[in-house]
């Protein structure tokens, strides 16, 4: 991957929600949104609650429609745009090329906490072994003890369950990395582990697209901060 | 692609060969791939309002299609025109055979169809005795199948039985019993191995977790998940229940009466419903 590639091209999203089922009410969120992100950069979204930052990371992962616009999403050497793309084309972007941390987990229960994180790796072909290796280190540098991966996070407090979360968001080395607010729970330690990995996903040429509560992870990883508003 | 990682790790310079080998492997599977199934215009109606109709989707293979809604809005209906068990109104429903190439399922012979629910698909029902024989034993359930496509080797029969009771979890010890004597995961565990006994390219599945405990539920979900993501199955599944849904469809399809109202990607018709039927359905959901 080589440096200053153009990664992320978001020009003119809009975007409304109509509830229905609630009067038809109907609100506005983004307005001719636009954004570029290159290779190896993190840019964090900043902005009051409520303000879209979260609606405009899920149109990035193509988890909102969007009403207007075009986002398109380098995958090898395609630019895809994802508002038109087929579904099918999106699950194998997001499989390869697109990840996405939220500060919720959200996967089969009973399902052992090792095999929740090895499994994005494993989708991919990758051997095993090779994923477990990976899955077992980034479970230690998370500080989730070894005695919790043979069992289902369910059950797991708050911190421990985002932990898991990261884990398997970072598991692949995607190119494009999509993170709603991955450090909302976390005490300091566990913070700045998360810092390193985004560090390290920059270095190897990650764009990453961020929305950070802590003022110290945006610090330390925000290449730009953009206002929400403004783009 | 682990081997060609390994080979080169030792030799910067062939980095270059390795990044141009990745590319070759995404471009090819990017290459046009044919839809597996093509419906197009299919009407099957018993009454007005009671039934299916405008029907028109493409299923590719590995993908799997969720389709959601509440009883009596002609799911079940559209899935048995689906999966060559009955005859609809008007419209096709093509299917990319191994063997046979592109047929039209109504415009063919009965018995090509009857190959093909025997060879290339499966179907699970949401009750296990529909599609178990009861009286018999497991291995003879998951033996017949493997012996109406020609196989009549007892002993290779016997063995893979137990290859693919192992896979869906049943202790082999198991294989004299009759499937009475199962739990009802069990059975359904055990209707799964008949199916994919054959190697199926495609799956029909019909509310599969419908009767089930939630605890039995849950291991079921997981098990599906991982084998139609090894074997790279394609499946249609029924499912009035959005978290089954949400688990094991790549994209949905949600109905109401008889009508494709939504259509996209799972999480996206989940997360983000635009229909106001698909709102409704959405919202109504109890949170834990």
């Amino acid at each position: 991957m080589t440096a200053n590639q153009l990664m992320i091209d978001v020009s003119g999203v809009e975007k409304a929600f109509t509830l229905h089922n609630q009067g038809g009410a109907s609100f506005g969120v983004l307005d001719n949104a636009s954004l570029q992100v290159q290779a190896g950069e993190c840019v964090v979204l900043h902005g009051q609650s409520g303000a879209g930052k979260s609606t405009f990371l899920k149109a990035l992962y193509a988890n909102y429609s969007v009403d207007g616009g075009e986002i398109r999403l380098r995958d090898g050497e395609q630019m895809v745009e994802i508002t038109s793309a087929l579904p099918r084309r999106i699950i194998a972007l997001r499989r390869q090329t697109l990840g996405y941390v939220s500060q919720f987990l959200r996967v089969i229960p009973r399902v052992p906490t090792l095999e929740v994180v090895m499994q994005p790796l494993l989708d991919l072909g990758v051997d095993a072994a090779i994923c477990e290796a990976k899955a077992k280190d980034l479970l230690q540098r998370l500080n989730v003890p070894e005695r919790l991966w043979s069992l289902a996070p369910g059950t797991f407090s708050g911190g421990e369950q985002q932990r898991v979360n990261i884990a398997r968001g970072f598991i692949v080395d995607y190119p494009i990395l999509l993170l709603d607010e991955p450090t909302a729970s976390l005490d300091a330690t566990n913070r700045r582990v998360v810092v390193e990995l985004i560090r390290e996903a920059k270095a190897r040429g990650a764009a990453v697209v961020g929305i950070f509560h802590d003022e110290d992870v945006r610090e330390a990883v925000a290449d730009r901060l953009v206002d929400i508003k403004a783009i | 692609m682990n081997k060609v990682i390994d080979a080169v790790q030792s030799d910067a310079g062939v980095q270059q060969a390795l990044e141009t080998a990745l590319q070759q492997e995404f471009k090819e599977e990017w290459k046009d791939i044919a839809p597996l199934l093509s419906v197009r215009e299919l009407n099957k109606f018993y009454a007005p309002g009671k039934g299916c109709g405008d029907i028109n989707f493409d299923l590719y293979p590995g993908e799997v299609l969720g389709i959601v809604g509440e009883s009596g809005s002609g799911k079940s209906t559209l899935l048995s025109c689906l999966s060559a068990r009955l005859t609809p109104d008007s419209g096709n429903v093509i299917y990319n055979s191994e063997r046979f190439g592109e047929m039209d399922l109504y415009a063919c012979e009965e018995s090509m169809r009857r190959v093909l629910m025997r060879s290339e698909w499966g179907i699970v029902h949401q009750h296990a005795r529909d599609g178990l024989r009861m009286n018999v034993s497991a291995g003879a359930n998951i033996g017949e199948r493997l012996m109406a496509v020609g196989e009549r080797h007892y002993g290779d029969i016997r063995a893979k039985a137990e290859e693919w009771l192992t896979a869906v979890e049943i202790d082999t010890g198991r294989i004299d019993d009759r499937p009475s004597q199962f739990s009802g995961g069990m059975q359904q565990r055990l209707q799964i191995a008949r199916n994919l006994v054959t190697h199926p390219k495609l799956i029909f599945m019909d509310e599969p977790t419908g009767g089930l405990d939630v605890s039995v539920q849950a291991k079921l979900l997981d098990l599906l998940r991982n084998l139609v993501s090894r074997l790279g199955l394609s499946v249609i599944i029924v499912t009035h229940d959005l978290a089954v849904a949400r688990l094991l469809a790549h994209r949905l399809m949600v109905m109401r009466r008889g009508q494709v109202v939504e259509t996209g990607l799972t999480d996206q018709v989940l997360d983000d419903p635009q229909h106001p039927y698909t709102q409704l359905l959405v919202s109504s959901i109890l949170q834990n």
